[in-house]
């Protein structure tokens, strides 16, 4: 049986739940394609840091292609194209390679950025210890790089997080487009594009005041 | 010992250190002076290989530095460096500061680490601040640090790139005091250095080198009371 609780004409609480799900899978589809293209965008950040003119005539112009285009071309050109070469994708995996992409794109710049704003005395500094590259560059160019882009980083996983939205035009049901279903049965758009706000909000604010908290902690 | 034959070091066509022949004792405190851009800093560099060399040797008790195969950061461990720049760490207390290198590079345990770093920072003054961060401490205090840094690895040589010359006036002294102590205790010491006073109380020899050339090296009495080249009679009557 239906319940028969409803807060207006059409909208059950049912509604509410499949809401939430959909925040869910927003949550999800978003989590996995920042921690891929994190990992990646550090990798490809690397890459551009160390600047072989290889390197920079390869990625570079790869990472602004992704960076430029608009993501909702790229979802919809690659769901298409993408069978053709033989990728049979379902939404939720397209979304998840582009939204990788894209954030791996947007990351390689933020990660230069912060491999950049390391001293190179401060690096010289830790070779003279002994330390091998790699420990240079783990111990000390991705702590204190790290911090100092940290905010930036923030700002791109919460703007790919909301670009996520996107991804419903290729059918996944994720919080947009549950809206737009709801919409249609209910006619309550406000209070359904209130309620997948509210929904965003939800999922963005503790990361923010988490962010924070960190910036102010490693500020002292 | 540290040994350097017929070194030569360029940056492109900049030809920055122009035949260097130099042997340093166990034991000695040698003071590097000279004019800015002299190649006082890349000296320094080539003898721990943080520069490679175009020609000549720098061998390191028996081990050449810039050979292939040599295990440059196992040799960078006897040979500890302290910058102009302090270079502390910033994201890690005045403990771990120190702690890090032996830890990741000689694979001591925290516990251990620990351990050296609190004998280290004692031993420069700095027992009372084993968990500040670095951006508490003043310019001073944080040389010191690097100081203990450097010790923690248990370095056979200290070099020394102009340690004081980015402090405030006021603390310098603190710094001079911590390197004179080390020189006391029988450290095997590379100092470049504007500090004439350190440089004619402390050193056993002082260098003076110009235009990349090493033009004079002698004790402190020679090169202060009666240098023999001219470049450096007119080098120490401007600074002084
Ligand atoms: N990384 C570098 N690339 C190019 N030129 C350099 C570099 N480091 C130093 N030089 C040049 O080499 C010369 C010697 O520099 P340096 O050893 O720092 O002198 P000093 O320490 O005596 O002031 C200077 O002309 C300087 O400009
Ligand atoms: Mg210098």
């Amino acid at each position: 049986m239906e319940p028969t609780v409803s807060f207006f004409s059409g909208f059950t609480l049912n509604d509410l739940w499949f809401l939430g799900e959909a925040a869910l899978r927003t949550m999800w589809i978003s989590a996995l394609s920042i921690t891929i293209g994190t990992v990646l965008g550090v990798l490809f950040g690397w890459v551009l840091y160390e600047g072989k003119w290889i390197a920079t005539l390869t990625v570079a112009p790869f990472l602004d292609i992704f960076r430029s285009v608009p993501l909702i071309i790229q979802l919809v050109l690659f769901y298409n194209f993408a069978p053709i070469v033989g990728l049979n994708l379902d939404p939720f995996a397209s979304g998840v390679v582009i939204l990788t992409i894209y954030t791996a794109a947007l990351v390689a710049n933020v990660a230069r950025g912060g491999m950049e704003a390391v001293p190179a005395p401060m690096r010289r500094a830790a070779r003279s210890l002994g330390m091998t590259y790699w420990q240079d560059l783990r111990h000390v160019v991705l702590p204190i790089g790290g911090r100092a882009v940290f905010p930036a980083w923030v700002g791109v996983a919460l703007g790919v997080m909301k670009d996520s939205a996107l991804v419903s035009v290729l059918g996944y049901v994720e919080l947009l487009k549950a809206s737009q279903i709801l919409i249609t049965r209910t006619q309550e758009p406000f209070l359904i594009l209130t309620l997948a706000g509210a929904f965003y909000f939800a999922l963005s604010y503790p990361i923010s005041r988490y962010a924070a908290t960190l910036e102010r902690k490693w500020a002292q | 010992m540290i040994e350097i034959r017929d070194l030569h070091k360029y940056f492109g066509a900049l030809h920055v250190l122009k035949g260097i022949n130099l042997d340093v004792k166990k034991g000695e405190v040698l003071s590097v002076i000279g004019a800015s851009g002299s190649g006082k800093s890349t000296l320094l560099y080539c003898i721990n290989g943080l520069e490679p060399i175009q020609q000549g040797h720098v061998t390191v008790d028996g081990t050449d530095v810039h050979a292939r195969g040599t295990d440059i950061n196992g040799l960078r461990q006897k040979l500890g460096m302290v910058f102009q720049q302090w270079n502390s760490f910033p994201h890690l207390t005045a403990l771990e500061n120190v702690a890090l290198a032996p830890r990741i590079v000689k694979g001591k345990s925290r516990a251990e680490a620990s351990d050296i770093a609190r004998k280290q920072l004692g031993h420069v003054g700095l027992g009372e601040k084993l968990d500040v961060y670095p951006s508490a401490l003043s310019g001073g205090q944080q040389q010191r640090l690097a100081i203990a840094r450097a010790l923690a690895m248990e370095p056979e040589y200290m070099l020394f790139d102009e340690a004081t010359s980015a402090l405030d006036p006021e603390l310098v002294g603190e710094v001079l005091e911590t390197m004179r102590m080390l020189a006391e205790e029988g450290m095997t010491m590379i100092c470049v250095t504007h500090e004439m006073g350190f440089a004619r109380d402390v050193s056993d020899r002082v260098a003076f080198f110009h235009q990349g050339v090493m033009e004079e090296i002698g004790p402190p009495a020679q090169i202060f009371g009666d240098a023999q080249s001219e470049h450096t009679r007119k080098f120490l009557a401007n600074v002084r």
